[in-house]
């Protein structure tokens, strides 16, 4: 889960992690006195879940009141378009109004999880401002990590590692060391799956700070941080995706045409590919979970029709433990009750298949049963061709 | 021979009194697992299936029945608590079920378990371990599977079971499957899993199903390439995946370029093993590649 800039410079400051002043703006009038309280001369920023924002036009310098008003106009209420947006952009509700800092060196520090050590992992660069995974692949040497062992945290000689690899000294050391342990006290306690400041700013008066601030939560966490779930803003996620949540579906909005309903992640990806190794593009990935009720198949009928590309769906169901034969009711059911007239194939494998093809062919709905994969593949994209 | 469950096995179910441990174990117990012991904290005394004695400790389970294999069912609150219990009380392989673990919490297993190498955690989030006609730790139905010398290591457990019907369709059994998990840390990777079945004598070929995310396809690949005499045929799910989005596995994200299905197929080529575009060709390829 993703929050905004001013939510993550608001739940870090808490932590101990210097951030600059700001304050949060919905209307121009809220933004003119807020610049007032922080004191001009501030940066407005647009707050969309999407990087790229300065390019896009998001990120203003405004040294005068009469400035803070013409960019607060202009960037709230607009679709900001940047290159991780797409080319739909997102609209902007909300500006943070921050305090202009006196920059002298811009640099990199992220938090994640390495896969390969299974460890909380520290990265840091001088290559601040850009994007890392650039960096990582045309100067690796330019980043530094530190692994970090759970047991005893972020060591002081680590955090003085990250400083000393980032050139810090005098006072700058002193409050990047700072930085760093109460940069990483924060993603342990909140549970993130990554921290993104960039840049981190050393200021000409040898502060360093957190100018940008990216902070994404692991899901599986959220039930113990029943605050940070509040901070989720339905507004930036995909409408279907949402939907699907609420129903304990995993679906993923996608460009091609034909809809899946499938379960389990991997065989629904599995799905997706063999869709296109046959020719046609997949619409959506949608993992239904291992079993596969009634009720949930209609609810993801409902979700892979609102997108209006859908024309053909193909289920894929590996039975396994769940009766094929029941699956194979309910998917009847649904396609009863929500009255598509679209082609559906169906491939149901698992105990009692073959009694769930005849329920299926003998529907007499556009109801196609497939025995296995390939041949399902084959039908669906038959339909539309 | 075959790996990490056999006839041997002495298995007790974490979590053997809640909906998903009780369902699953009288399915192991129909296929032929031997379980000799449950835990539910608070819960011991009780009996499950007529003679399953139920304990309040994996410890108890490991000193009156002998249990030397473990299966978690418990909620993922609870998950990384009942995987250190089972690691402290004894046991040698422990197979987590439970899907939704916090990442935070699997560091710190993580972190304790790389101190007992002696140690095997299967999971989490995935579907178990099987070894056909022997025993069944785990979700995944019994009756797809069939004896035989086909290793089936994957992430997915759908998947797997695919992969594994396939096996069968083409007159393929089955040594072991073990379903590894789709978590972004789990405890036995591909790598892993394929050092134990590259050992065992009765594996001849190995299945490698993967999906985009991480690198671990890549590092079994390049120890395949200088260890595995055995022919390995893999496939990796998510080549339509578009970069960024998780794929309900938290572990199934291309993150910054890494991780991608195509750079994991290359890789699994380079070092010399089948590998197949489609899904739908895994059981097919064995076939042709063991004639």
């Amino acid at each position: 889960m993703n929050i905004h800039e001013y939510q993550a410079k608001e739940i870090l400051r808490k932590f101990g992690v210097a951030v600059p002043n700001g304050q949060v703006a919905s209307s121009v009038e809220e933004a003119v006195a807020a610049a007032e309280k922080v004191g001009l001369p501030v940066v407005v920023k647009a707050q969309i879940h999407a990087g790229g924002r300065g390019k896009g036009g998001g990120v203003k310098f405004a040294k005068t009141a009469d400035e803070v008003k013409q960019y607060a106009d202009d960037i709230l209420g607009m679709t900001l378009v940047t290159h991780q947006t797409g080319p739909e952009g997102k609209y902007v509700k909300k500006v943070w109004i921050e305090e202009a800092s006196d920059i002298d060196r811009e640099l990199y520090a992220g938090i994640v999880l390495d896969r390969e050590t299974s460890k909380v992992t520290f990265m840091v660069s001088t290559e601040g401002g850009m994007e890392i995974e650039k960096v990582a692949e045309e100067t690796p040497e330019k980043i530094v990590k530190v692994a970090i062992d759970p047991t005893v945290g972020l060591m002081p000689y680590q955090a003085r590692q990250l400083a000393f690899a980032l050139g810090l000294e005098g006072n700058a050391m002193k409050s990047g060391t700072k930085f760093f342990a109460a940069l990483y006290k924060a993603y342990v306690a909140l549970d993130a799956a990554l921290f993104e400041i960039n840049p981190l700013v050393v200021t000409k008066s040898g502060d360093v700070i957190a100018l940008d601030a990216k902070v994404n939560f692991d899901e599986n966490a959220l039930f113990r941080h029943k605050d940070v779930l509040e901070l989720r803003d339905f507004d930036e996620e995909e409408p279907t995706e949402v939907e699907a949540s609420k129903y304990g579906l995993n679906y993923v909005k996608l460009d091609g045409n034909i809809g899946c309903m499938v379960n389990g992640a991997g065989l629904a990806m599995g799905t997706m590919d063999i869709i296109k190794l046959n020719g046609a593009e997949p619409a959506n990935f949608l993992d239904v979970g291992g079993t596969a009720s009634a009720e949930t198949v209609e609810q993801g009928f409902r979700i892979i029709q609102s997108d209006k590309n859908v024309k053909a769906i193909l289920i894929n169901i590996f039975g396994g433990i769940v009766r094929c034969d029941r699956v194979a009711r309910g998917v009847v059911e649904a396609v009863k009750n929500i009255g598509t007239d679209m082609p559906i194939v169906v491939r149901l494998q698992g105990t009692n298949a073959k009694e769930a093809r005849e329920i299926l062919e003998q529907s007499g709905m556009n109801i196609l049963a497939a025995k296995e994969l390939q041949e399902a593949a084959e039908k669906v994209v038959s339909t539309i061709k | 021979m075959s790996v990490l469950v056999n006839k041997d096995t002495r298995l007790v179910v974490q979590g053997i009194t809640g909906s998903e441990g009780g369902f699953h174990t009288e399915q192991m117990v129909d296929y032929g697992t031997n379980v000799v012991a449950g835990v539910t904290p608070g819960k011991g005394g009780q009996k499950v299936l007529n003679d399953i004695p139920v304990f309040n400790t994996v410890k108890e389970a490991v000193d009156e029945r002998q249990a030397n294999t473990s299966v978690i069912f418990v909620p993922p609150p609870f998950a990384a608590d009942a995987i250190l219990e089972a690691a402290d009380a004894g046991i040698k392989v422990i197979i987590c079920i439970t899907e939704g673990i916090p990442v935070g919490d699997m560091v710190k297993v993580k972190a304790v378990l790389n101190q007992k190498e002696d140690v095997t955690l299967i999971g989490p989030n995935c579907p178990g371990v099987i070894t056909p006609g022997e025993a069944k730790v785990g979700i995944m139905p019994g009756f797809i599977h069939k004896k035989g010398t086909v290793g089936v290591i994957s992430r997915s457990g759908t998947l797997t079971y695919e992969a594994v019907h396939q096996l069968v369709e083409q007159g393929l059994g089955q040594s072991t499957a073990i379903g590894i998990g789709g978590d972004p840390i789990i405890g036995t990777k591909h790598i892993d899993a394929v050092k134990l079945l590259n050992k065992d004598p009765e594996t001849e070929a190995i299945v490698l199903i993967g999906e985009i995310g991480g690198n671990a396809e890549e590092e079994a690949a390049a120890y395949i390439k200088d260890n595995v005499k055995k022919p390995v045929i893999a496939f990796i799910a998510g080549q339509t995946a578009p970069p960024g989005r998780r794929m309900g596995h938290a572990g199934a994200i291309i993150a910054g370029g890494k991780g991608t299905a195509e750079a994991k197929m290359e890789a699994l080529e380079a070092a010399g093993i089948y590998v197949v575009k489609s899904p739908a060709d895994i059981g097919k390829k064995v076939k042709e590649v063991l004639r």
